[in-house]
């Protein structure tokens, strides 16, 4: 613990302030283009978490929460000598969620920085906001590929995320696939959000590239119920494997029903991250026995995961409801020593946070120990070690243990 | 002379969108149709099954739907409640199976099944009606003689009280129902393939519906109904309870609403909070479809509705290749329902509960 904030802290002393005009250097309060957040030598520094915290994909969001709770208390709950209040913000893993989270927590002038969003939706409909009031948020499950493209637009200046893009989830399922489980003739359903069109696509063209076939590309609604259709359709197609990287609910829904399907009875069916949660076995029920999920590889996190694992359990009463909680840890991780490294200190205790200075820090960060990895941030806002693999879920995790105990693929 | 002409024109437009609007949609379905047909893609077991799982969703769709255009006819209201009594029915039931399922008479047998979902019907049923009758002292007696907008606001708050009660209450995740094995086996004969639970609710939600004509028809209340339906202060003055009639008319749809959330739940496993929202809308379309206040109307509305979900997009779409048609099952429903009321303003049986109205 002790050595890892001491590599973070030497890594960070390694680069030069960038933005921060005035140095550490007492009482002239910096000067910051994009505003200074004042916080009085009694105040918190205030932190916040945005992302689903209801509905069918409440644990996702939920879980991340957990996970920034463990690394506000592993830090004894204080920054600075300032104590942290990390508050939280549903975004409902919607577009319109997330823009009236975004729009809310740009009007809270306390808030020095945001961890979230959940979804990718989240981030499409309240970055804007968000990168306009000069806040700038760490994300630990957004996993779009565009949410960081180099040729992004200038409203997602003030989107990072610890979470891998889906560039390479989407690589990696087509790869098992196509080698490891040999199948050639691929069908994928989408639910039209922002994180499972992309996905899909980003399969397909990886599948198509490997010399798969894809048969058909559907779409459902998020709150669709009766999947027969769709699947009947799919079906029809002649699919080997079926690949609907969506969420929880309609996930289960197409789990529950895609083996009464005629002719998808012995289709592989795959789903990604957005469904790596209990809350996905509960819904799918018996169904989803044999099921394959893909998500970020536990296996392949730091030696400080296991420490990690027993405070969360202690927190949230049970076993990781989701896949980011490890994500989120790392990204209240990048922020605190981007905070410790631009924040001015006045005489009488009080903090000076330049909103330029912050965001570029957050940018700067290089070679973070944390625990999904080594975390260095790009110019693009990608500052995650993107490890995937793929789990399947057998009768263990259907008679209710969570979660699933080793990886299929890769295997060594 | 020039203004009339200007209005004579603006008809003219408006006339001849319309009709562009009507000819582009039979084109469309007709041209599609035949294209998806011709391709041989689909074979008559894809067809059938596709109709088949229509006719239950239909069913349950039809069941709710009872439940808008009755009150309709009585209050000239829409109760937008009327969707979360059929969520509360989903979790009542969820809890008498989990009961059963863990006295274990839930899967010992396919009587003992059969004997198990009934209860759960009729503890979800009778739940429903409570919380349906609540909501109808709390929230629609006072307002009764209310311009007609007031109730309709005061039902959109009844149906978020409600949600989100059951959400603080049962949180926000996903409840999925134990599983009913006899359900899921098919049917042991050769020329179609249909699974026990289809059969549950489509022969359920029929035999419900044949008692409500019954009920309706042929019974002292039922006839209170019709009358304070047709008129409420001659009903009244003919000696007849109005507040007995309006309290049986809520308490008879939510009945069928909460048994409808068992079979919804049946079919698809999972229930949350937010569950009786896309149903209670789906219902309500049904209603209109039909013909809102028309009994027999909701009941066609709602497997008319459900057929098009069902079979609409692979029969329209697919020929016409278009991607992902299946995320079109909404769109095209709804222009289902804009098509109807363009030809058929009144909705398909026309709009009225029985006979003349004042």
């Amino acid at each position: 613990m002790k050595l890892r904030k001491l590599g973070a802290i030497a890594a960070i002393g390694a680069i030069a302030f960038a933005g921060c005009t005035t140095g550490p250097a007492g009482f002239t309060p910096p000067a910051d283009e994009l505003g200074v957040i004042t916080v009085g030598p009694n105040d918190p520094v205030h932190l916040a978490y945005w992302g689903v915290l209801s509905g069918g994909d409440a644990s996702l969001g939920q879980d991340s929460l957990y996970g920034a709770q463990v690394a506000v208390d592993d830090k004894g709950g204080k920054i600075l000598d300032h104590n942290i209040n990390l508050t939280s913000e549903d975004a409902q893993c919607t577009v319109d969620g997330g823009a009236a989270a975004g729009a809310k927590l740009a009007a809270d002038n306390t808030i020095v920085a945001l961890i979230g969003s959940a979804c990718s939706d989240e981030t499409v409909g309240g970055i804007k906001a968000i990168s306009d009031a000069g806040l700038t948020t760490v994300s630990p499950s957004a996993t779009r590929p565009a949410l960081t493209a180099p040729d992004r637009a200038a409203d997602y200046a003030g989107f990072t995320r610890t979470a891998h893009s889906d560039a390479f989830q989407g690589q990696a399922v087509a790869e098992f696939v196509f080698n490891e489980l040999k199948l050639t003739k691929a069908a994928t359903i989408h639910d039209g959000s922002a994180y499972a069109e992309a996905l899909q696509q980003v399969f397909a063209d990886e599948f198509t590239a490997l010399g798969g076939e894809i048969v058909i590309q559907e779409q459902v609604g998020k709150d669709t119920t009766d999947m027969t259709p769709v699947l009947t359709r799919v079906a029809g197609a002649g699919p080997e494997v079926v690949y609907f990287p969506i969420f929880v609910q309609a996930g289960g829904y197409i789990a529950a029903q895609a083996k009464d399907v005629p002719g998808l009875a012995n289709a592989a069916l795959i789903g990604s991250d957005g469904m790596f949660t209990p809350d996905f076995v509960e819904a799918a029920g018996p169904a989803a026995e044999g099921m394959y999920l893909s998500s970020p590889n536990f296996s392949a996190f730091q030696a400080g995961y296991a420490d990690f694992l027993p405070k969360y359990e202690a927190k949230a009463g049970s076993a990781p409801l989701s896949a980011f909680h490890a994500h989120s840890y790392d990204a209240f991780n990048i922020i605190y020593a981007a905070i410790e490294k631009v924040a001015v200190k006045g005489s009488d205790g009080t903090l000076y946070i330049g909103k330029k200075a912050l965001r570029d820090a957050i940018y700067a960060t290089k070679d973070l120990q944390g625990l999904t990895g080594v975390l260095s941030c790009s110019a693009s806002g990608d500052c995650g070690a993107p490890l995937i693999a793929l789990y399947q879920i057998t009768a263990r995790e259907v008679g209710g243990e969570w979660p699933p105990e080793a990886p299929v693929w890769p295997t060594e | 002379m020039q203004v009339r002409l200007a209005d004579r024109l603006t008809d003219l437009a408006i006339a001849a969108f319309l009709w562009a609007f009507r000819l582009s949609v039979v084109a469309i379905v007709v041209v599609g149709s035949f294209l998806t047909l011709t391709s041989g893609k689909y074979n008559v077991d894809t067809w059938t099954g596709l109709v088949i799982t229509g006719l239950a969703t239909g069913s349950v769709y039809a069941l709710v739907a009872l439940g808008y255009t009755m009150v309709y006819g009585i209050l000239r209201m829409i109760n937008f409640a009327h969707g979360e009594v059929f969520m509360v029915g989903g979790f009542a039931g969820y809890f008498a199976a989990v009961g059963l399922s863990s006295l274990g008479v839930l899967n010992a047998g396919p009587l003992a099944s059969l004997l198990s979902i009934l209860v759960m019907m009729v503890v979800a049923g009778a739940f429903s009606t409570l919380i349906a009758l609540l909501v109808e002292r709390v929230a629609y007696r006072p307002l009764r003689n209310a311009p007609r907008l007031i109730p309709l606001i005061s039902a959109i708050g009844a149906s978020f009280f409600l949600q989100y009660s059951v959400k603080g209450w049962a949180g926000p995740g996903v409840y999925a129902y134990p599983d009913v094995g006899v359900l899921n086996e098919l049917v042991p004969i050769d020329f179609v393939r249909i699974q026990w639970k289809q059969v549950l609710v489509v022969t359920a939600a029929l035999v419900m519906m044949a008692g409500l004509y019954v009920f309706v028809m042929r019974t002292k209340i039922g006839t209170a109904i019709r009358a304070v339906s047709e008129d409420k202060a001659t009903a009244a003055l003919m000696g007849i309870d109005v507040n007995r009639a309006i309290v049986t008319t809520f308490a008879v749809g939510a009945a069928m609403a909460g048994a409808a959330g068992v079979l919804f739940a049946l079919m698809f496993r999972q229930i949350n909070f937010f569950s009786g929202f896309e149903p209670g809308l789906k219902a309500f379309t049904a209603a209109v479809l039909g013909g809102i206040g028309n009994v027999p109307g909701a009941m066609l509305g709602g497997l008319f509705l459900g057929q098009v979900e069902a079979v609409g997009p692979t029969l329209f779409l697919d020929g016409l290749g278009v991607p992902g048609a299946s995320g079109l099952a909404k769109a095209i429903a709804f222009t289902m329902l804009v098509l109807i009321l363009v030809f058929r303003p009144s909705g398909l049986l026309g709009e009225r509960i029985s006979g003349q109205r004042a």
